[in-house]
């Protein structure tokens, strides 16, 4: 398959999630939007590090998802945190740094 | 004569204020401990005196040394370097002689007092301050000394600073004083603009030279003498500064022997002969001793009404300090300088005895209330008689001589100023006589409660007394004897320039003069005095006139004082400080707020608006580069 194919599914798959964390009020849906972009930009690295026969692309996926994993314990701790202390995971009603 | 010799000199009571002035905490449990500290100081400095004269006396060439550089910059070097010469000597042995004897005094006198030990710290800097003055071998380190005497004098006389009168001479005292600094300081200006330097070995010479008078002109050094001089005016309280001197009687009875009669206030009388060269060449002796014999005259007139006897002989020294600048402002250095001597002695003598009958007095100053002190207080009578004897010219007593030789010269100069002199010796004898009779003989008219515990002062008191009494009587005949012949004037001719205002004269005639008009004043006081206390009402305008001093305070309290202070409220405080400085820090702050609160609305506290305005600088930014790039 072509190159483009891969790097076009990518793309989708970032857009929905850029939407998904600008437009959803829930805190573990923004979260879940943005494992989608981290992971459509592994697919994109899969996709040139095979077509280009270099390994690098693939090893920089191991570190993304490492990084990933390590974001998602803490991400999901904040998010526990808030919970107890508001009742609420809204973020816009998270609003304590208003000016 | 070693530079070790003149350092251990110079920092002796500077070691003896570090010790009383940083551990006097510990030491305030013993007094005593923390006053011999002080007076053991200054006799360190009293012995290296007498060796420095002593090997000048035997014939050593005077001593000039720097010790090492203070200041150095592109085009000039200030050093810290000692000239030592017979003025020098001659100096040294008055301020550190009387000054021990002081402080042995004072340990008596400040007995029980609160602030012990920061008193004596206080009078061990003053004679480390002094000896910086007269040692230095520039006007900078004149000048150094010339502001810490200065100091000194102001915490002195605020000493006891819970009494608001005291605080207020104190700082009169500083403020009179630095009117008369600025001039000092104007002069070093321009004596450095001139000769680059500010030695004195440097200036001098450069002076005397030829070409120098060529390259700037006279007026070059008439100006930079007067400014000098309108400093020595503020120090040693001539005409019209001499105001703080007799406020400056607030201070502790020790401290005015000390600084305000003996030393200090002779600075300026110092720092003329040591630049004697220069008014030599510029001719301002004349503008010199024309304020010193009006000065002497003016205040011996105001000395006749008083009734406080610290301040009567405040009004004294000024008027000797007058006499002194006469003899120097006509030329007469040695003989202005031999009266700063005798003056030292006599006038510190009677300070303390004044200190003495204080003490007795339960702080009593006002001699109406006093009386037939003799009887109960035969020593301190004794010496206050020589004391005043040797001041008002009695024959052969100190002051006779030195005066005398003011005078002589003073006739070669300015048959005026011989006159208005010679009018000022019988005020002079005569207000000191007032004094004695009224205070020491007649009736007594002491509270009954005081005079139940009337007493002689203790040994360490009259010790100091008894031994300042035989110098007062006698230097002037060791040092005077033969008039420009004697001793003294051997001694330091080497110092000034040829007097070549030599008087004309025969010089026992003007001896004979002196001394009975001299007589004449203490007759005229025993006719006046010896049964009469002085009236509490004056008996009119002229004696009004002089029992408020001329209402000379008053002048300057509306003259300047007012004014100044109005300005200072109305303009300086409260139009520049509070509208324009305050005005434009609080406006700079207001601005800062406005502009803030226009920029908090940016935080709105919604992640996802961050996220927007995020994503958006992202898109720009990659829609840059792709198309534009």
């Amino acid at each position: 398959m072509a190159l483009e194919y891969y790097l076009v599914l990518s793309a989708l798959l970032f857009t929905t999630g850029v939407i998904g964390v600008l437009i959803r009020r829930n805190a573990i849906i923004i979260f879940m939007c943005i494992e989608l972009m981290l992971n459509a930009a592994n697919l994109a690295f899969v996709a040139i590090s095979r077509s280009l026969g270099e390994a690098t692309g693939q090893v920089f996926v191991f570190f993304v998802m490492t990084v990933a994993a390590a974001e998602v314990a803490i991400g999901l701790a904040i998010i526990v945190s808030v919970f107890k202390h508001r009742q609420t995971i809204n973020v816009d009603e998270v609003n304590s740094l208003k000016g | 004569m070693s530079i070790e010799l003149i350092v251990v000199l110079l920092v002796a009571p500077l070691v003896g204020f570090l010790i009383n002035g940083l551990f006097g905490k510990w030491l305030k449990g013993s007094e005593k401990l923390s006053g011999w500290i002080g007076a053991l100081a200054v006799l360190v400095s009293l012995v290296c005196s007498i060796i420095v004269f002593a090997s000048l006396h035997g014939g050593a060439a005077p001593f000039d040394e720097t010790l090492y550089e203070w200041i150095t910059g592109e085009s000039f070097a200030f050093n810290i370097g000692f000239h030592v010469d017979a003025l020098t000597a001659v100096m040294l042995l008055v301020i550190t002689g009387v000054g021990f004897l002081i402080h042995v005094y004072s340990i008596g006198y400040m007995h029980g007092d609160e602030g012990y030990t920061r008193y004596f710290a206080y009078l061990n800097l003053f004679v480390f301050a002094m000896l910086i003055l007269v040692l230095g071998n520039n006007y900078l380190m004149m000048f150094v000394g010339w502001e810490g005497v200065g100091l000194c004098s102001y915490l002195l006389i605020g000493f006891w600073y819970d009494k608001q009168s005291a605080t207020d001479a104190g700082k009169k005292a500083f403020i009179m004083n630095r009117i008369g600094d600025f001039g000092f300081l104007l002069g070093m200006f321009t004596l450095f603009a001139a000769f680059g330097t500010l030695d004195f070995g440097t200036i001098f010479d450069a002076a005397e030279a030829d070409n120098f008078q060529k390259v700037f002109g006279a007026s070059t050094l008439v100006i930079a003498t007067l400014l000098l001089f309108v400093g020595a005016i503020g120090k040693s309280a001539q005409i019209p500064l001499y105001v703080w001197l007799p406020d400056a009687m607030e201070g502790p009875t020790p401290v005015s022997a000390l600084i305000h009669a003996a030393t200090m206030v002779t600075a300026g009388v110092y720092m003329i002969a040591r630049s004697a060269v220069l008014y030599e060449i510029a001719h301002t002796g004349q503008v010199v001793a024309w304020i010193g014999v009006l000065t002497a005259f003016f205040a011996a007139t105001i000395a006749l009404t008083q009734n406080d006897i610290k301040r009567i002989l405040a009004y004294s020294t000024v008027s000797q300090l007058g006499y002194m600048f006469v003899g120097v402002g006509v030329g007469a250095y040695a003989s202005g300088i031999f009266h700063l001597v005798t003056h030292a002695f006599f006038k510190g003598l009677m300070f303390l005895t004044a200190g003495s009958v204080m003490h007795a007095m339960a702080n009593e100053l006002d001699m109406r209330k006093m009386g037939g002190l003799k009887s109960k207080m035969p020593i301190t009578h004794w010496t206050f008689l020589v004391g005043a004897l040797a001041i008002a010219g009695f024959p052969f007593l100190s002051g006779f001589w030195s005066k005398d030789e003011i005078l002589h010269s003073a006739w070669g100069s300015s048959p005026i100023i011989y006159g208005i002199g010679l009018v000022t010796a019988f005020l002079t004898a005569f207000y000191m006589f007032r004094l004695i009779f009224v205070t020491f003989y007649g009736e007594s008219r002491v509270d009954s409660e005081v005079a139940s515990h009337l007493h002689e002062s203790p040994p360490v008191m009259w010790v100091p007394l008894a031994i300042l009494a035989i110098p007062s009587a006698l230097i002037g005949l060791l040092l005077g004897w033969g008039g420009h012949d004697s001793w003294f004037h051997h001694f330091t001719k080497s110092v000034f320039p040829d007097a070549h205002h030599d008087a004309s004269g025969n010089v026992i005639v003007f001896m004979v003069i002196s001394s009975v008009v001299g007589l004449a004043g203490i007759a005229f006081a025993w006719r006046r005095y010896s049964k009469r206390v002085p009236s509490d009402e004056p008996t009119g305008a002229l004696h009004r006139l002089l029992t408020n001093k001329y209402y000379v305070d008053e002048v300057y309290n509306t003259l300047i004082v007012q004014p100044v202070k109005n300005g200072s409220q109305f303009l300086l405080w409260k139009l520049v400080d509070n509208g324009i400085i305050d005005g434009i820090v609080n406006g700079v702050a207001a601005l800062i707020r406005f502009v803030g609160g226009l920029l908090r609305r940016l935080q709105t506290g919604l992640v996802q608006a961050y996220i927007i305005s995020m994503v958006l600088g992202i898109v720009l930014f990659l829609a840059y580069y792709l198309f534009f790039t």
